[in-house]
């Protein structure tokens, strides 16, 4: 049999799945292990106890100094900017993005402004950012939402031109009014595809919060792994590290299955 | 006066005609079925009527007034795919124009009226067979069915017109005869005027009460687009008979031989 034509198993598709993971893990732990025998005060490859100890001390022990919990704080600090800045920019892609799509004459003056901004590099115009807004927390929204929107909007304008022609024509037919035609037949169509464009937008969401944070910041998750590397504090980097995995998993699949719930008719093939 | 009234209409594009010198006067409440082979305009003469296309010479009046020249709640339409809304469910569908007609800047209904608009909503569905389908979504539709929600939508805004382009033409035959029986039943008991648009002659021929053949009188092999498309055959429906049938189907067929050489 061909191997394009071989397929695993469900089981054998889990274990596939979950190998790497494992391999990783254990070439880690051997690493680590070594190093730890020939020096126990090694930095570099922390083993399972010393980040334990970095967690139980980060996460659920107060800061001798400030008295928080500072891994909480962290991620408080961390999950409010990046929900600002993707929430606005979502808001700002669904707008421009509509209009752009459905409106010729907005389309004409606006797309080629929205195609060029696209192309602008968002950590080049973060000293802009720092210089205008100051080194507050706006900033750090801003680069997020001048990182993620204007791509968003492209990708929400895109998705309202390719609705059938049939559609518009027959809403027409129906007495819609522009207004309507937006409101009832391309908006509706649209937000599911705006939050399969938020999924996409998340990893260089993460990416402009970590910058912001690692430049200018008193509390963050970014702000905390750049400020402890100068110790070498891996047991706390590579917890942080998973941690931010975490949330990013466990937020990508909270808007899929919000997408699954919400338009029952978008994942069943009914667009 | 008639209700349709179509005088010495042109359509060019470019250097290509599509249609030459059309003439046509239809009354209210007849099924007119528009035949020909690809490329004869027939379509292009829909989107006039539909307000989609407008004309390059020539009158296209409505009661003696120029068509709008954009789709409006007077035309229906149905296409052969893509006319119902994927995201609304097949009673939302046909609720969606009255929705529409009632709340022009909410577009949605509440309360008595929107039980009020639904109980018309039901009597129309039940009209079309979809009754037992009111709460699927289009995709859980068959093709016919979904074609049947297509024109519910439509016919619940009591247009002047209904235009149908090929709307069985992705039809199974068997569906595509079911299909032919609501359509007329439905034309029977409204009394709109319908045009219908189809690739199947036999379908224009034995629906509704006219048959308009699109056909080009001229056929140059080496300029395939310098002469255009008119009505060759203009004819009530029951003085028809076979060898007329071979006769049209003869005339149309070499045409599409013609555009396709």
């Amino acid at each position: 049999m061909r191997l394009i034509n071989r397929r695993p198993g469900r089981l054998t598709a889990t274990a596939l799945g979950i190998l790497p993971f494992i391999i990783l893990l254990l070439i880690y732990g051997a690493a680590s292990q070594q190093r730890l025998a020939e020096n126990p005060n090694d930095k570099l490859l922390p083993g399972l106890e010393q980040m334990t100890a970095a967690v139980d001390r980060m996460a659920f022990q107060e800061d001798r100094r400030s008295g928080d919990y500072l891994m909480w704080v962290d991620t408080l600090a961390s999950l409010e900017r990046l929900g600002m800045g993707v929430g606005v920019a979502a808001l700002m892609a669904l707008v421009v993005g509509l209009a752009n799509g459905i409106l010729p004459l907005v389309r004409a003056n606006l797309a080629p402004l929205v195609s060029a901004l696209s192309m602008v590099p968002p950590l080049a115009i973060l000293p802009i950012l720092f210089i205008v807004f100051g080194l507050g927390e706006l900033s750090k929204v801003m680069l997020i939402v001048i990182g993620t929107a204007p791509i968003m909007m492209r990708d929400v304008a895109q998705r309202v031109s390719e609705l059938p022609g049939e559609q518009l024509i027959k809403i027409q037919t129906l007495g819609a009014n522009s207004w309507q035609v937006v409101t009832r037949m391309a908006l509706p169509q649209v937000l599911p595809r705006l939050i399969d464009a938020v999924r996409l937008s998340l990893g260089p969401a993460w990416l402009f919060l970590i910058a912001a944070e690692a430049i200018a910041s008193t509390e963050g998750l970014g702000y905390r792994i750049f400020l402890v590397r100068r110790y070498l504090a891996m047991d706390v980097i590579l917890p942080y590290v998973i941690w931010i995995t975490v949330l990013a998993i466990v937020i990508d699949q909270c808007l899929r299955l919000a997408n699954r719930r919400l338009f029952p008719w978008y994942n069943v093939g009914g667009h | 006066m008639s209700f349709i009234s179509v005088n010495k209409l042109w359509k060019e594009y470019g250097d290509q005609v599509v249609l030459e010198n059309l003439n046509l006067e239809v009354e209210q409440g007849e099924f007119c079925t528009l035949v020909g082979a690809s490329g004869c305009g027939k379509s292009t003469f829909l989107k006039m009527l539909l307000g989609q296309e407008s004309q390059s010479r020539g009158e296209l009046l409505l009661e003696g007034e120029t068509f709008p020249a954009e789709p409006d709640r007077n035309r229906g339409i149905v296409f052969q795919r893509y006319s119902v809304f994927p995201h609304l469910t097949v009673r939302q569908n046909v609720l969606m124009g009255l929705e529409l007609e009632q709340k022009p800047v909410l577009g949605k209904l509440f309360g008595s009226a929107r039980s009020e608009a639904l109980k018309k909503v039901d009597d129309m569905l039940e009209l079309v067979g979809l009754g037992p389908s009111a709460n699927k979504w289009p995709h859980e539709l068959s093709g016919g069915m979904q074609q049947r929600l297509a024109i519910a939508q439509s016919l619940i805004m009591r247009p002047r017109v209904l235009l149908l382009d090929e709307p069985f033409g992705a039809l199974d035959p068997g569906i595509r005869k079911d299909m032919h029986e609501l359509l007329l039943q439905l034309w029977r008991e409204i009394g709109i005027t319908i045009f219908m648009v189809t690739h199947d002659l036999h379908e224009g021929f034995y629906l509704g009460t006219r048959l308009l053949v699109f056909d080009k009188l001229r056929n140059d092999p080496h300029a395939p687009n310098a002469f255009g498309a008119t009505i060759t055959y203009d004819l009530p429906i029951g003085q028809t008979d076979e060898r007329l049938l071979r006769d049209i189907d003869q005339s149309v067929t070499n045409t599409a031989r013609y555009q396709a050489a």
